[in-house]
């Protein structure tokens, strides 16, 4: 009884989703679209540390890495194909090689947690650095010229696929930016829900049970990384779509921080609690940046503080646990444990991380 | 011969400011398992106070030596006492945390002194060798790093309050049993490590920009060193500073100081991946 009705209210949630990503361009004025567009973008980039970190337990503070290369390989090869249909591919494919080559090498190594951290937060300098000093006309592949620090402008944007002369308008960038979104949390749910979903969380929980479980934990941690990578590169494909431009910022170290912010705010360890923190915080620092009273960084970390000393399991899990104080659960929680995520989860979590 | 001379004491400081900018971070992390990202902040406001006090008519030598270290030493005791000692044990918590404070106090200094560069003039003069310049400042910086280690091995080997550390880190429940107070033993280290990297921020204000996002720059380099020095806070510091200051600054001069940080990030990973335990984990167990 419970499960069909969760299935139904979760049919529900959907149809309303899409219904919504279908009338906003209809309903709101353009500024506030493309803004929406972008914050979307950022949430499949949030959606990708969400799940690495939250089920597969490996913080990455890296995770622009794989954004911008995502970004980068998508505006060279849009530049030199003057088509979005193999660029978008491509920054999907190329972040996850990378992906694939830095994860063989940290979980193979089985190197973890403060050294995981450390290798990845070095990756992504080494990348902003070694971007960073590619002014000049000899550094260039193909038509693309990199540009060094002032980055690459007029970055051609999405088109019709096959059919690079129909180029999105801004209505359908946010059709395609919105439907991937939904898509990739639908995808991750449907993951998370299957044998293979599974197994990852089981590594996240207790690495030498699942391996005496007959599960590779260095296998699975490194397909759970290359899938997140792969996420956040297409993340990074839309964000260069919304912009039409890419510049070497997009590996920085603040953006790798607001990745994490967005996540402890939205709710460690579910998926939709990332969108929710990702659009809650990126709207507080564009209202912040066109206030100019307070600084963006002092709410920022103010917020982060807060959330970590105060409210440490996170926004959606909360108010999922005030509901479920409220509404009296007709079952015992054992048959919602999937979405519902308990406390002890985190915990352990944290436990495993040391 | 001259410019090897030039390149010898390049490497001196790159080592020696390492070194300085590491040994705060390195005994919180060493005593206490707590990865403080606010370190390049920490860093920042000793250069701050150093400017600030240097502007207003203080000695520099004053202003650095002596304000800047009791500035931040007690901005560490405040922060302690509100926010770290909740995050003992947590590590990924006191990561986040730290990180938070770390974007907090960028705010802060911005709001007060806006997003502007500040300086003090290099004092001490220069002199050349051959054809080439340098300064007596690279001379005492590296000075300066031998005093603090030499300081802090005599601190932890000969004194009370090193031993009560030491036996503190090694293991808190023992100690309290004896009659120490592991609390207050914390309280006491996070303020001695944040007054010595306040120490190393106004060593490094006459030689460096200071802007409120400084930190940025010295946070990622002083993370990896320590980790890759591993559990020991002196001989791991020394070692790892050695290696990473040492490639930096060879890897400079035969390239570009961009592809010299790149040689030393990669050098950080692949030390990581050979020595999980960070060099003093293999080669130096059980030292300070």
């Amino acid at each position: 009884m419970t499960v069909r009705f969760r299935l139904a209210a979760q049919a529900v949630a959907v149809v309303i989703a899409i219904i919504a990503i279908a009338l906003i361009p209809s309903v709101i004025e353009l500024f506030a679209m493309m803004q929406l567009t972008l914050f979307a973008a950022m949430a499949v980039l949030a959606l990708s540390l969400a799940f690495i970190w939250g089920y597969g337990g490996i913080l990455s503070f890296g995770q622009t890495a794989f954004f911008g290369l995502g970004g980068y390989a998508y505006a060279i090869s849009a530049i030199n194909f003057q088509d979005s249909t193999p660029s978008i591919l491509l920054a999907i494919i190329i972040p996850s090689l990378f992906a694939a080559i830095l994860g063989y090498f940290i979980f193979f190594g089985r190197i973890s947690d403060v050294y995981l951290g450390v290798i990845t937060l070095t990756v992504t300098l080494i990348l902003f650095n070694c971007v960073n000093s590619t002014s000049g006309d000899e550094y260039r592949i193909g038509k693309a010229l990199l540009g060094g620090f002032n980055g690459m402008p007029a970055v051609p944007t999405f088109n019709v696929p096959f059919y690079p002369d129909q180029i999105l308008s801004p209505e359908q960038s946010w059709w395609v930016t919105g439907g991937t979104l939904l898509g990739t949390f639908l995808f991750l749910r449907l993951l998370l829900s299957l044998p293979a979903g599974r197994v990852i969380v089981a590594v996240r929980e207790n690495e030498v049970r699942a391996s005496l479980l007959g599960y590779d934990p260095r296998k699975v941690k490194l397909l759970t990384f290359i899938l997140s990578g792969a996420i956040a590169g297409l993340a990074g494909a839309l964000y260069v779509n919304w912009g039409a431009f890419v510049g070497p910022t997009i590996f920085s170290l603040s953006l790798s921080a607001e990745i994490i912010i967005w996540i402890t705010v939205g709710g460690l360890g579910t998926l939709l609690g990332p969108i929710v923190g990702c659009v809650l915080i990126e709207y507080i620092v564009a209202y912040i940046g066109s206030q100019q009273a307070l600084n963006s960084n002092l709410v920022l970390g103010a917020v982060l503080v807060v959330f970590v000393l105060l409210l440490p399991k996170g926004l959606v899990p909360t108010a999922r646990d005030l509901l479920m104080r409220l509404v009296p659960a007709p079952k015992p929680k054992a048959q919602l444990a999937d979405e519902q995520l308990p406390p002890p989860v985190a915990a352990s979590h944290m436990a495993g991380a040391e | 011969m001259a410019i090897y001379l030039i390149v010898a004491l390049d490497v001196l400081n790159g080592i020696s400011s390492l070194f300085l900018l590491c040994l705060g971070l390195a005994i919180i992390f060493g005593m206490m398992k707590i990865i403080n990202l606010a370190h390049g902040e920490f860093i920042m406001l000793g250069a701050y106070a150093t400017v600030i006090s240097a502007n207003a008519g203080v000695n520099i030598w004053i202003a650095m030596l002596v304000v800047a270290p009791l500035f931040v030493g007690l901005v560490g005791l405040v922060i302690e006492r509100c926010l770290i000692r909740f995050l003992y044990g947590r590590l990924v918590d006191s990561m986040l945390a730290t990180w938070g404070l770390s974007l907090l106090i960028i705010g802060i200094v911005t709001t007060i002194y806006g997003n502007t560069q500040q300086g003090v003039p290099t004092p001490l003069g220069g002199f050349s060798i051959g054809s080439y310049q340098s300064s007596y400042y690279t001379l005492f910086l590296a000075g300066m790093a031998v005093v603090m280690m030499a300081v802090v091995y005599g601190v932890m080997s000969y004194t009370r309050f090193g031993l009560i550390a030491r036996a503190t880190m090694q293991n808190p429940a023992m100690a309290a049993t004896l009659g120490v107070n592991p609390a207050r033993v914390y309280m006491s280290t996070f303020a001695v490590g944040a007054a010595i990297t306040g120490l190393a921020g106004g060593l490094l204000a006459p030689v460096s920009g200071i802007t409120p996002g400084m930190g940025g720059a010295y946070v990622a380099k002083a993370f990896m060193t320590v980790v890759g020095g591993g559990a020991a806070i002196l001989s791991g510091t020394m070692s790892a500073a050695s290696l990473f200051g040492a490639v930096n600054q060879v890897g400079a001069f035969f390239t570009t100081p961009v592809y010299g940080e790149v040689l030393v990030f990669t050098a950080a990973i692949v030390l990581i991946r050979l020595l999980p335990q960070g060099i003093s984990g293999r080669f130096f167990k059980g030292n300070l």
